[in-house]
């Protein structure tokens, strides 16, 4: 597939962004080389200037950074030279994009087939008629269900997965020679993933096209390139071809990075039969407002020392079944009780000790944390408030949480959130839970913001305060190898229901519920044949949104 | 579209519950001023036995709460009064009914017409103005042309209107006298001669109204071009003029819209002072002899015109809105 002369060469490229009033570097000085019909997996944490590699390989830059250096050939034209005029005849012509989020990328206001074939009509490439029918033609390639009418539905009408496709569909519409994934399946959910990377990887073999693949996650890198790049803040740690980089990473780097999915706490054996759960939900219904139930007769138990795993896919009700529990959201029938002791439904109805004993920790540590305040009213409150303490004796508390998350309390305990890091935020958003004294602590995907690395201490953290303090936490999570790494016990919902419940092991050993089987099966291994073989063996009817239908 | 149907229901509600307040309103702000009508037309000769006189012969010695009702019961069967000014010079005189009345319904009507006329010429300039150069702003942000745009209408709607309207009748009627700076409008006109009369006032109000709906249009196009969807059309090689056109503004047009409609109800209302200044024979000019005469009917009726304007002209705006959404036009 490849011949010699290379499609994209990058020498020496430096790019800077400007922060306030200077221009700081983001990316010192990549070397990149792409043949014809490559693929090249651009791997890195967030921070490492894998996008703006990548889009600079299309000669684009966001607003408010700059090519500071070096040179960006592509076949042949000096992208950093030429004109605006030249470089917008090559984009979408024979330079695509791929963004990370459809639904943001597809404009509101206009059909998919109609933004489809633009770019083919704006660059005199195809008619409007004849790009019509290219995109149906594409359409049913891509496996994209009604190929003859999806088009003329506007985007909200489409589901995650299928826009991707649809944009995948739109990037081939002008036959590229260069097409740019950035990150293009980070955002959905591991069933419908499988079917746009089998989807991703079938067009582009079909086409010969060349790709740069970009991406956080390696076990999806490992099905998609040819060759892989490892960036770290901006500058290349190494690269190497796909096998060879898996099987023997040169760099620290990069070791660590394929190091990281071998955390596993060791398996708490289930509690006894006549043992109390700290939690117990049971036959809880649910819904918001007046709409259709959401939970349908859920009942689960979380026992003192162990984790349940929730897991499902978005929409299962997994955070639903979280409200409950807390009380933001009364149960239409059935009831969650506490030690034994029913908890009142609603939040309003419950006392301070009641309050006090189910805590959350958020997805969203930026969000979930006051801006204005310091760590020490941050974590202080919660003390104040349920323990009563204040001056001296606050501040003591205060500072042994903080040593409890592994921040030095002189350090840390005047800062304002802004001034911490992403993992740093999520470990103050833990100390905040843990200042109530709970016995009792939702994780609500408190590790799918982070990269791996920062989760991975993140996932620590939690094992051994849990040993510490004897938790017992409900971990939501739609990451089986969080799940893998931490529960004791698992949960599997599916459009509210809990479809399977058992300890982690019987999970994850044959035989299981057909969904959990779909599930398990979709998530990416690190192994270059995964997905070719997982074809082979179920078909590629038998994958994605078709299998999940066929399991209603 | 049952919902839209709906909410145009609730509104036309809650408007009509907000003409009544603004009734209210009204009428009291005008018992609240010094003096009444009685005093007011009679002027130097007001004996305390004339004013006594007129007062009771306009029911004025009944109590204020009293005559609110009796008004608004007049409203409610479609009857909204007779000018104070037309009973007053009956009793006077010692007429008997035999004169024709004119209701002030008849008198605001043709007034109202000139208004609007008024309004919607200023309009048809200022909202294709505004929104050609707020898009042009927003295409070359950051260019002179986006600096001179923004300076001179910022400047327009920074000086009064009146003086607005008193230089462009120095530079447009005195020193070269191309319009005349008294528009006399009357029924016989033919379309061009009215339009002509009309055309200081009319650029007055455009320029008043211009810098608020073109910034608006210039804001909302550049908060959108941060979206991943612009980024995505100029990564097809969309030019610049046509990511605005067709990629931002489609999705921009709700706040556009809100303030267009805003404008234009203050082209109906705020044209009081302009009306005056170039002796405009519209509603406002209307209206502010009505108040110095502390007529209520016509008072009542001009601001509930005003007032109406208003909670149409908004109620539109959101309809308009919904509209433009395809969240809503097309549901799942």
């Amino acid at each position: 597939m490849r011949t010699g002369r290379p499609l994209v060469t990058i020498r020496d490229l430096k790019i800077e962004g400007l922060a306030g009033e200077d221009w700081l570097p983001i990316v010192n000085g990549i070397d990149l080389d792409l043949a014809r019909g490559e693929v090249l997996g651009l791997i890195g944490e967030s921070g490492a200037g894998k996008s703006t590699v990548g889009l600079a390989a299309m000669g684009f830059t966001r607003d408010g950074c700059r090519i500071a250096g070096g040179s960006i050939e592509f076949d042949d034209i000096d992208l950093v030279a030429a004109s605006e005029e030249t470089r917008r005849s090559l984009l979408g012509r024979r330079i695509a994009y791929v963004a990370q989020s459809a639904a943001a990328s597809f404009n509101p206001a206009h059909r998919l087939i109609d933004q489809h074939t633009e770019g083919p009509v704006l660059h005199g490439v195809s008619s409007q008629q004849e790009s019509q029918e290219d995109a149906m033609a594409l359409y049913a390639r891509l496996r994209l269900p009604e190929p003859e009418s999806i088009g003329f539905r506007y985007p909200h009408q489409v589901s995650g997965g299928q826009l991707q496709r649809a944009m995948t569909a739109m990037a081939m519409s002008c036959r590229p020679d260069l097409i740019i994934f950035d990150e293009p399946t980070t955002a959905l959910d591991v069933t419908t993933q499988i079917e746009v990377l089998a989807a991703i990887r079938d067009i582009v073999e079909q086409f010969g096209t060349a790709a740069i693949y970009i991406t956080h996650d390696l076990a999806v890198v490992a099905q998609m390139a040819d060759r892989i790049k490892v960036l770290l803040k901006g500058d290349e740690v190494e690269e190497n071809d796909t096998r060879s980089m898996l099987s023997d990473p040169q760099e620290d780097y990069t070791k660590s990075l394929w190091a990281v999915r071998s955390f596993r706490r060791p398996e708490q054996p289930p509690a006894g039969g006549g043992a109390q759960p700290v939690i117990a939900v049971s036959g809880v219904t649910a819904g918001y407002g007046a709409a259709a139930d959401v939970l349908h007769e859920v009942s689960f138990d979380i026992h003192a020392g162990r984790t349940v795993a929730v897991v499902g896919e978005s929409g299962s009700g997994k955070s639903t079944v979280a409200r409950c529990i807390t009380g933001l959201l009364p149960p239409r029938s059935g009831e969650v009780r506490f030690n034994g002791e029913a908890l009142p439904a609603s939040y309003r109805n419950r006392s301070k000790d009641q309050l006090r004993q189910v805590q959350m920790i958020y997805q969203m540590a930026d969000t979930a944390l006051n801006p204005k305040l310091r760590i020490r009213d941050i974590i202080g409150r919660p003390v104040q408030f349920y323990r009563g303490l204040r001056g001296a004796a606050l501040r003591r508390r205060v500072e042994e949480l903080l040593e409890q998350i592994e921040m030095e309390p002189d350090r840390y305990i005047d800062r304002l959130p802004s001034e911490l890091s992403g993992g740093q935020k999520q470990r103050v958003g833990i100390a905040r839970a843990l200042a109530a004294d709970a016995q009792f602590i939702i994780c609500d995907e408190v590790t799918s913001a982070l990269d791996q690395l920062v989760a991975e201490g993140i996932l620590k953290l939690l094992d051994r305060l849990q040993n510490e303090l004897d938790l017992a936490y409900m971990f939501i999570t739609h990451d089986l190898a969080t799940v893998r790494a931490i529960a004791d016990e698992v949960v599997v919902m599916k459009d509210g229901h809990v479809v399977e419940a058992g300890p982690k092991t019987e999970m994850f050993t044959p035989p299981h519920h057909d969904y959990t089987d779909l599930l398990l099966s979709s998530v990416p291994e690190m192994d270059p044949d995964w997905l070719d073989r997982l074809l082979e063996q179920r078909g590629v009817d038998n994958i994605g949104e078709a299998a999940r239908v066929r399991l209603d | 579209m049952s919902g839209l149907a709906r909410m145009v229901g609730q509104r036309l509600a809650l408007g009509a519950f907000t003409l009544l307040i603004v009734s209210m309103v009204i009428f009291a702000a005008i018992e609240a001023l010094p003096g009444d009508f009685a005093e007011a037309i009679l002027g130097q000769g007001a004996t305390p036995e004339a004013v006594a006189a007129i007062r009771e012969s306009l029911g004025m010695d009944r109590s204020a709460v009293e005559r609110y009702f009796a008004w608004l019961g007049g409203v409610f069967s479609g009857d909204f009064g007779v000018s104070f000014s037309q009973l007053s010079f009956q009793s006077q005189y010692g007429q008997t009914g035999e004169r024709d009345i004119v209701t002030v319904a008849d008198q605001l009507a043709p007034r109202f017409a000139n208004t609007i006329f008024l309004a919607a010429t200023a309009a048809a300039v200022a909202v294709p103005l505004s929104l050609a150069l707020g898009i042009l702003a927003a295409l070359y942000r950051g260019s002179i042309f986006d600096r001179a745009a923004n300076v001179g209408t910022l400047t327009s709607i920074s000086s009064p209107e009146f003086f607005v309207a008193y230089i462009l009748i120095l530079f447009l009627a005195a020193a070269n006298p191309i319009f005349p700076s008294i528009s006399k409008i009357h029924a016989d006109l033919d379309f061009w001669e009215r339009l002509y009369r009309t055309v200081l006032p009319a650029l007055t109000l455009t320029l008043v109204v211009t810098a608020h709906m073109m910034r608006m249009t210039r804001v909302a196009i550049i908060n959108l071009m941060a979206s991943q969807y612009i980024e995505m059309a100029r990564l097809k090689g969309v030019p610049r003029w046509r990511v605005i056109v067709r990629h931002a503004l489609p999705n921009a047009l709700a706040p556009i819209i809100n303030v267009i409609a805003l404008n234009l109800a203050y082209l109906v209302t705020g044209v009081v002072v302009v009306e005056v200044v170039f002796v405009y024979p519209g509603i406002g000019q209307m209206f502010v002899d009505a108040v110095k005469l502390r007529d209520m009917p016509t008072v009542q009726a001009c601001c509930l015109v005003f007032a109406a304007a208003y909670i149409l002209l908004n109620l539109l705006a959101d309809v308009l809105s919904v509209l433009t959404n395809p969240r809503l036009r097309h549901p799942k």
